[in-house]
C-alpha cells in the first residue's frame, strides 16, 4: 500500500468543456506525440497496422443521449444528441489507484496533486488500473509499465520552452479552446471561476475519489425562442409579424419604409 | 513521502523548423521538433505555430499525428513501372531517368500531333495555379483539379452570386457574430478556424446553429440542431426567405446600394428578355428615385430604387427585387408548405426565421469607422448584422447544389449581413466577381500551348468548350450544355469518358494525388474495372497511366508508370496568391512548405518532377532559349516565377526584400519566409476591411498589392445573368443551340433566380429507395490518407453503417447486426450501429474508411479491410437510362458537381457474411512496399 500525501499545496488538473468539445481528438493525438517522446517510455501500439491496439492516456468517448419518445411533441422540441467525452486521469485527492499499489510507484505529488506513476518502480500488476474506477490507466504492452496522464509534468515546468508553452500538450492543442488547466485550490484562479460559473461537475462524485479535474456541463440544446413557445403563430415568432401578404402589398411598405431611410 | 526526482526540463528537440501542415486541406502552420542523430535529422514533435493566422498554435488530430504520416510504412520508395496487369499492384523500381524516359516516350509523340490526348487531372493538389500552367504549355484542353467532385456548386455559388464562397474565399466576422448557422458537412474545410471560430463565439455567448442530418461534431455542440432531410436545404432556406421577406425583415438599404436587387430586368419579348437592362456601356441600369429616370446602377449620387417599374415599347420592365418578392412571397414556400419535405416541423422553421430575424435587425451592429463607396459617397460608420453562416459539401453535393447555394447567398445578403460586420467576410483574393474571373479555353494546337487557362466562368453559350461540330472540347465534357457552368472541370467523369472513347480517345491518363480506383470514384468496382479493360487485341482500353502519390494507395495498383512523391515535411510548396491562399479577413497571406528533413528514400516532389518532365519534353516556359531547364525545381519555380512582370507565386520579400505583393524576383525569398515561420502577411488597412466590394480603400490596397490590376468594385448579383443566357437558349434564342433532348431540362433548372427541385427523382426506383444514404468525413481522418497512420487509424478504424431509431426498431436491428443496402445501382452488405442524433430517414456512415487488401501497407487482418466499405459501390456516375435511352450524368445540371449525396437506397437486415467481411470483395493487390511493423513505438533518441 501507498500513501498519499497529507497536504498538497496546489491541485493543478483539467477543466473540460462538454459544450464545446467536438470530438475532435487534436487532445488524443498531442497527448500520444508528446508523451511518446517525453516522459518514461515510449506509448506502444501493438499490431500497429493490423487490428490495432495501442496505449493512450487520453481518449474520447461519444455517447447519444435519447430523449424520452413520450416527448416526442414537447415544445421547446427535445431532440437526441450527441456528447464527446474526453477523458483521462482526475488527478483525484483521494487516488485509489495510489492507494493500492504495492511498490510505491503510484504516487501524488505533494507540491501540486498530480498523481504519476514512477516506471522505474512499476512491476505492471495493474492493480491501479482495477482500482481507477474511470478507467484512465492503460499498462503499455511493449514496456510492460504502467501508463497514464502526467498533465505533462514535463512541460508544465519545462524551462526549455517558452512560458505560454508550459501547459500539457492537450489544452495547447485544443482547437475549440474545450480544455483549460490550472490550480483548482487556487479559487480566484481562471479554472476556478470557470467551474464556479458554470456549474463545473466532478465525474462519478459517489466514488468517493474527489477528483480534481472538473466538467462543465453542456448549455440546454435546442431551446430557440423555447419560453415563447405556446402554440400560437405571433408568438412562435415574434419578430415575423407580417407586413403583407401579397407582393403588391409588399412593395407598397417597402416604399413606406424606404422613406424614412 | 519518497517522490522521485524528475526532469522537468527536458530538451523537446535540438531545432525547430516551421512549415506548413499537410495532414488536410486547411494549411496550419506547425513547428516540427527536429532532433539531430546518428541517421540524420529526424522529426521528434510537431505542435502548432502560435503566431500562424491559420490556426495560431492550435493543432487538429491529423496534425498532431504527423509524425505517424511521415514515416508511415506505406511510403513509396522510388520511381516504378508495372510489372504485373493492372490493378495487380505488381511493379518493379527503377531510376528517374527511366520514369521520366518512359513518360517522354508516351507524351512527346502525342504533344507533337495531338495534346488533347493527354488528361492530366490533380486530386488534393494546393499547387493548382502550377499544375495548370504545366498543362497549359503542353497544350491540352483535359485539366482540372478534384474540385467537380467536391464542392463546385459552393464556388461557382458564391462566386457567380457574389464575387466568393465560404472557407478559403471568406469566413465569419468570429470576433463579432452572434448567431453562427453551419449548413452541411463541413468537419475539414475549414478545419481547425472554424473550431476555433466555434469556441471564440461560445465563449462570447453567442448561438450555434446546426442544419446537417447527422448530429456528430460540429452539430454536436450547436446549441440548436435542425436535422434536416438531405437535399432539401435550398427548399428550407428559401422558406426562410419567404418568412423574412413576409416579414419585411431584409436590409433595404443595403439592397438598393451594393446589390442588383434594383436593376431593372428586361420585360420586352425576344432574345433579351429577362436579361437586366444596360446602357451602350454594358452597365446595368436601375431606376433613381432622386431623378425619376432610369441610370446607371454605379453613376455618382443615384439613389436606386427596388420596387420602380419602367413602362417602354409597351411592356412594364420591373426590379429584380420586384421578381424575387413575386417568387419567394408564394404559399409554395409557407413553412407549413414544406415542413414534411425538409423533415422539420413548420414552427421550428418559422422559430429559425425569426431568431434570424431578431439577431440581424434587433443587435445591430455599428462600428465608428469612416468609409468611402464606389458611387464616392462617404458613410460614416459600418453597419452590421450579426448572422453568419457556413456551408460545404452538404449543401453542394446534389443535384440542385449550385441553386441551394446560391440561395443560401441570397438568404445572407438580403438580411445585409455580407461583408459587413458580425457577417460573413471575405479574404483576399476574394471578393473577385465572376465577371474579373478568367474564361474557359479549350484550342489545341499541336505542339504549342493551350490558348489560355483552362477552368474559368462561362457567361452564356459563346462561352462553352465546344468544337466546330459541336462536340465537347474537353474529355471530361466539361462547359457543355449538359452542365454549361463547370467552373472546376469533371474530374469524375474523366476515366468513364476515356474508357468510352466519348467524345474521344485518348492515350495517356496522368493524375496526381487522387485515388480514383477507389474512394474518389463514384462507381468504384466499375470504375476499377474500366482502368484494366483491354481491347480485343489485349491491349488496354485507356493505353498509359501514369500516377503520382506519396503512399501505396489503391490507385497505385492501376498505373503504368509511378512517380513517387515525398511526404509533406520533405518537399516544397507555395501556398500562393495565385490560387488558394491562407489570407484572413483583415489580411493577405501565403505560406510555403520546405523540406525540414531530407527524403530518405528516393522520391521527388511531384511538382519538382513535373518541372523536370516539362524541360525534358522541351514545354514553353520550361526551357530557356537554348532548350536547357529553365527552373531547377519547384523551389527555383516559386522564386523565380513571374505570371505577371513583378507578380509571382509568393508574395512577401520580393524586389530587394523589402516588397509585399509586387516586386521584382528576390533570391532571398525563401530564407525570408523561413525565418518568418513560413508565412508572409500584409494587413488590410482598417478603412478597407468591412464593404470590401464597394469599399475604395478596400480597392486601392487591393491593386497596390497586385490582387487585380484595377479597381474592379461590383454589386453582388441575386439575378444570375449566366443562367438566364442558357436559358434563352434553350428557349430558342441566339445562333448556339442546345441539343432538343436538353431543352426542358435547362429551362426548368437554369432560373436566374434560386429556385428547390427534388434532385432524387432522377434516380429511378420507382418508390423502392426512399432512405437517403451520405458519408462525412471525421475530423481525425483526411480521405484516404489517415488509415496508414497508426494512431489516427486506432481512432476510425471502423465504419458501421449509423441507423436512426425509427429504422433501427422497423428493421428489429439489434448490435452486432449487418445490412445489405440497395441501390438502383448496385448493393452492399455491411455491419450497421444505432444512432439516435440522426434524421429519421436518413443512414451515413464515415467516409473512405474501407481499404482494398493489399493497399496502404496493411495488415490482412485490418478492419478497413474486413468490416470497413465504401458507399461509392452504389453510386454510379450516371443516371438510369431515361425514356429515350439517354443516360445523363449523376451531377447538377448546371456546374456538372458530382451529386454523392443525391444516393437513395433500401435496407434489410441480413445474417453476417460467414466471413464477417464487408461485401463486395473487390480483391488484392500486391503491396510494393510491404506491410507496416507489428509494433511501433517512435520515440526519436
Amino acid at each position: 500500500m501507498t500513501s498519499l500525501p497529507t497536504t498538497v499545496h496546489k491541485k493543478l488538473g483539467l477543466v473540460i468543456d462538454l459544450d464545446t468539445c467536438v470530438g475532435c481528438h487534436a487532445c488524443v493525438t498531442a497527448c500520444k506525440g508528446w508523451n511518446t517522446q517525453n516522459y518514461g517510455v515510449p506509448l506502444s501500439d501493438q499490431d500497429a497496422y493490423g487490428d490495432a491496439s495501442g496505449t493512450f492516456l487520453n481518449r474520447i468517448h461519444a455517447f447519444q443521449v435519447q430523449p424520452d419518445p413520450k416527448l416526442a411533441d414537447h415544445v421547446p422540441p427535445r431532440l437526441a444528441q450527441t456528447i464527446h467525452f474526453p477523458k483521462s486521469c482526475l488527478h483525484c485527492d483521494d487516488a485509489p489507484c495510489v492507494t493500492v499499489c504495492p511498490t510505491g510507484a503510484s504516487y501524488k505529488r505533494a507540491e501540486d496533486g498530480i498523481v504519476l506513476v514512477n516506471e522505474d518502480a512499476c512491476m505492471g500488476c495493474g492493480l491501479c488500473a482495477w482500482a481507477c474506477p474511470y478507467g484512465a490507466r492503460e499498462v503499455d504492452e511493449a514496456a510492460g509499465v504502467m501508463k497514464k496522464c502526467t498533465l505533462c509534468v514535463d512541460r508544465i515546468y519545462n524551462e526549455t520552452l517558452p512560458e505560454v508553452d508550459r501547459q500539457p500538450a492537450c489544452v495547447r492543442t485544443c482547437p475549440t479552446g474545450a480544455r483549460h488547466f490550472g490550480d483548482l485550490a487556487d479559487p480566484d484562479s481562471h479554472v476556478s471561476k470557470l467551474v464556479a460559473a458554470r456549474g463545473g461537475m466532478d465525474l462519478m462524485p459517489e466514488q468517493g475519489t474527489r477528483p480534481v479535474n472538473k466538467y462543465l456541463p453542456p448549455r440546454p440544446k435546442d431551446a430557440i425562442q423555447a419560453p415563447e413557445l405556446t402554440g400560437d403563430e405571433d408568438i412562435l415568432a415574434p419578430f415575423l409579424a407580417p407586413v403583407a401578404e401579397e407582393p403588391k402589398g409588399l412593395l407598397a411598405w417597402v416604399d413606406r419604409a424606404l422613406e424614412k431611410i | 513521502m519518497n517522490q522521485p526526482k524528475l526532469n522537468l526540463s527536458p530538451k523537446v528537440g535540438d531545432e525547430i523548423r516551421k512549415t506548413t501542415c499537410y495532414m488536410c486541406a486547411c494549411r496550419c502552420g506547425i513547428d516540427v521538433h527536429v532532433k539531430h542523430t546518428d541517421q540524420g535529422d529526424k522529426v521528434a514533435y510537431i505542435e502548432g505555430n502560435r503566431d500562424h493566422p491559420v490556426n495560431r498554435g492550435v493543432l487538429c488530430a491529423k496534425g498532431s499525428a504527423g509524425i505517424m504520416q511521415h514515416n508511415a510504412p506505406s511510403r513509396l520508395r522510388a520511381p516504378m513501372k508495372r510489372t504485373g496487369p493492372r490493378g495487380s499492384g505488381e511493379f518493379e523500381e527503377i531510376s528517374w531517368d527511366e520514369a521520366y524516359d518512359i513518360a517522354a516516350s508516351w507524351l512527346e509523340p502525342i504533344r507533337r500531333t495531338d495534346p488533347s490526348k493527354l488528361a492530366f487531372f490533380t486530386g488534393r493538389d494546393q499547387s493548382q495555379s502550377f499544375s495548370s500552367w504545366w498543362a497549359q504549355a503542353f497544350g491540352t484542353p483535359n485539366y482540372a483539379a478534384h474540385g467537380g467532385f467536391c464542392s463546385v456548386n459552393m464556388a461557382a455559388g458564391g462566386i457567380y452570386t457574389m464575387g466568393g464562397a465560404f472557407w478559403e474565399f471568406g469566413q465569419p466576422d468570429w470576433e463579432r457574430t452572434k448567431l453562427f448557422i453551419l449548413f452541411g458537412v463541413a468537419e475539414d474545410h475549414d478545419s481547425n478556424p472554424i473550431k476555433m471560430g466555434i469556441g471564440k463565439m461560445k465563449a462570447l455567448g453567442g448561438r450555434v446553429v446546426g442544419v446537417n442530418p447527422v448530429r456528430s461534431g460540429y452539430n454536436a455542440v450547436a446549441d440548436d440542431w435542425f436535422g434536416v432531410t438531405p437535399g432539401t436545404d435550398g427548399l428550407l432556406i428559401l422558406s426562410l426567405v419567404h418568412c423574412l421577406l413576409k416579414a419585411g425583415k431584409v436590409d433595404l438599404d443595403y439592397l438598393s446600394q451594393f446589390t442588383d436587387a434594383p436593376v431593372l430586368i428586361d420585360a420586352r419579348p425576344g432574345a433579351g428578355h429577362g436579361l437586366p437592362l444596360k446602357d451602350d456601356d454594358g452597365h446595368a441600369l436601375v431606376w433613381c428615385r432622386a431623378e425619376n429616370r432610369p441610370r446607371c446602377y454605379d453613376a455618382e449620387g443615384v439613389e436606386p430604387s427596388l420596387t420602380a417599374t419602367w413602362e417602354q415599347d409597351g411592356v412594364t420592365h420591373r426590379t429584380v427585387f420586384a421578381h424575387m418578392v413575386e417568387k419567394y412571397l408564394s404559399a409554395d414556400y409557407a413553412p407549413e408548405a414544406v415542413a414534411e419535405r425538409v423533415g422539420i416541423p413548420a414552427r421550428r422553421i418559422r422559430a429559425l426565421a425569426a431568431e434570424i430575424a431578431r439577431v440581424a435587425f434587433e443587435e445591430e451592429i455599428v462600428l465608428d469607422r469612416e468609409w468611402t463607396d464606389f458611387r464616392g459617397r462617404t458613410h460614416k460608420t459600418m453597419k452590421g448584422r450579426p448572422v453568419s453562416f457556413h456551408a460545404m459539401r452538404g449543401i453542394s453535393a446534389h443535384a440542385n447544389g449550385f441553386q441551394t447555394c446560391r440561395a443560401l447567398h441570397m438568404l445572407q445578403i438580403l438580411i445585409g449581413s455580407v461583408e459587413t460586420p458580425g457577417g460573413f467576410r471575405f479574404k483576399p483574393p476574394y471578393p473577385k466577381p465572376a465577371t474579373i474571373h478568367p474564361k474557359p479555353h479549350c484550342k489545341v494546337t499541336p505542339g504549342a500551348p493551350l490558348d489560355g487557362p483552362h477552368l474559368g466562368f462561362v457567361h452564356g453559350p459563346a462561352d462553352l468548350c465546344l468544337k466546330e461540330d459541336g462536340s465537347a472540347a474537353r474529355i471530361d465534357k466539361a462547359y457543355t450544355w449538359e452542365n454549361p457552368m463547370s467552373a472546376h472541370g469533371m474530374m469524375h467523369m474523366v476515366i468513364s469518358n476515356a474508357h468510352a472513347g466519348d467524345p474521344y480517345e485518348i492515350d495517356t491518363l496522368f493524375f496526381y494525388m487522387a485515388n480514383m480506383a477507389w474512394n474518389s470514384s463514384m462507381n468504384t468496382s466499375g470504375t476499377m474495372k474500366m482502368l484494366s479493360d483491354r481491347k480485343e487485341d489485349g491491349s488496354y482500353v485507356i493505353p498509359h497511366i501514369i500516377y503520382s502519390d506519396a503512399y501505396s494507395s489503391e490507385m497505385v495498383a492501376y498505373a503504368d508508370l509511378i512517380l513517387p512523391d515525398t511526404t509533406y515535411l520533405e518537399r516544397h510548396d507555395c501556398i500562393s496568391m495565385l490560387d488558394r491562399p491562407i489570407c484572413e479577413a483583415e489580411a493577405a497571406a501565403d505560406a510555403i512548405r520546405w523540406p525540414v528533413v531530407e527524403p530518405d528514400r528516393d522520391v521527388r516532389g511531384f511538382q519538382t518532377a513535373l518541372i523536370q518532365l516539362g524541360a525534358k519534353l522541351g514545354l514553353p516556359g520550361f526551357v530557356k532559349d537554348d532548350g536547357s531547364p529553365k527552373f531547377r525545381d519547384y523551389a527555383d519555380y516559386m522564386v523565380n516565377h513571374e505570371r505577371r512582370p513583378g507578380v509571382g507565386p509568393l508574395m512577401g520579400w520580393r524586389g530587394n526584400g523589402s516588397q509585399t505583393g509586387r516586386g521584382a524576383p528576390n533570391p532571398n525569398q525563401l530564407d525570408a519566409y523561413i525565418e518568418n515561420g513560413g508565412f508572409c502577411v500584409a494587413h488590410i488597412p482598417e478603412d478597407a476591411q468591412f464593404y470590401k466590394p464597394w469599399n475604395r480603400a478596400y480597392q486601392d490596397w487591393a491593386v497596390e498589392i497586385g490582387l487585380f490590376d484595377k479597381a474592379s468594385p461590383y454589386i453582388f448579383t441575386l439575378w444570375c445573368e449566366p443562367l438566364r443566357r442558357f436559358q434563352l437558349a434553350a428557349e430558342g434564342h441566339g445562333d448556339r443551340q442546345p441539343p432538343d433532348h436538353l431543352r426542358e431540362r435547362m429551362k426548368a433548372t437554369m432560373d436566374p433566380l434560386p429556385i428547390w427541385w427534388d434532385p432524387s427523382s432522377a434516380h429511378g426506383g420507382e418508390g423502392r429507395f426512399t432512405i437517403t444514404a451520405l458519408t462525412q468525413r471525421p475530423m481525425a481522418m483526411y480521405h484516404s490518407w489517415g488509415t496508414q497512420n497508426a494512431w489516427l487509424r486506432q481512432i476510425h478504424g471502423r465504419n458501421p453503417l449509423y441507423v436512426p431509431t425509427k429504422l433501427w426498431e422497423a428493421h428489429g436491428f439489434a448490435e452486432g447486426d449487418w445490412a445489405r443496402v440497395t441501390s438502383p445501382h448496385g448493393e452492399i452488405t455491411v455491419p450497421v450501429a444505432h444512432m439516435p442524433a440522426l434524421n429519421e430517414n436518413t443512414v451515413w456512415t464515415w467516409n473512405a474508411i474501407g481499404k482494398r487488401k493489399g493497399a496502404w501497407a496493411l495488415h490482412d487482418n485490418a478492419p478497413e479491410v474486413n468490416k470497413g466499405f465504401l458507399l461509392n459501390h452504389l453510386i454510379h456516375e450516371l443516371l438510369p437510362p431515361k425514356k429515350d435511352g439517354m443516360r445523363w450524368s449523376n451531377s447538377d445540371p448546371i456546374t456538372g458537381q458530382a451529386a454523392w449525396f443525391d444516393l437513395k437506397v433500401a435496407i434489410e437486415k441480413v445474417a453476417p457474411p460467414a466471413d464477417l467481411r464487408s461485401k463486395p470483395d473487390v480483391g488484392e493487390q500486391k503491396s510494393p512496399v510491404g506491410k507496416g511493423p507489428n509494433q511501433v513505438a517512435w520515440e526519436v533518441k
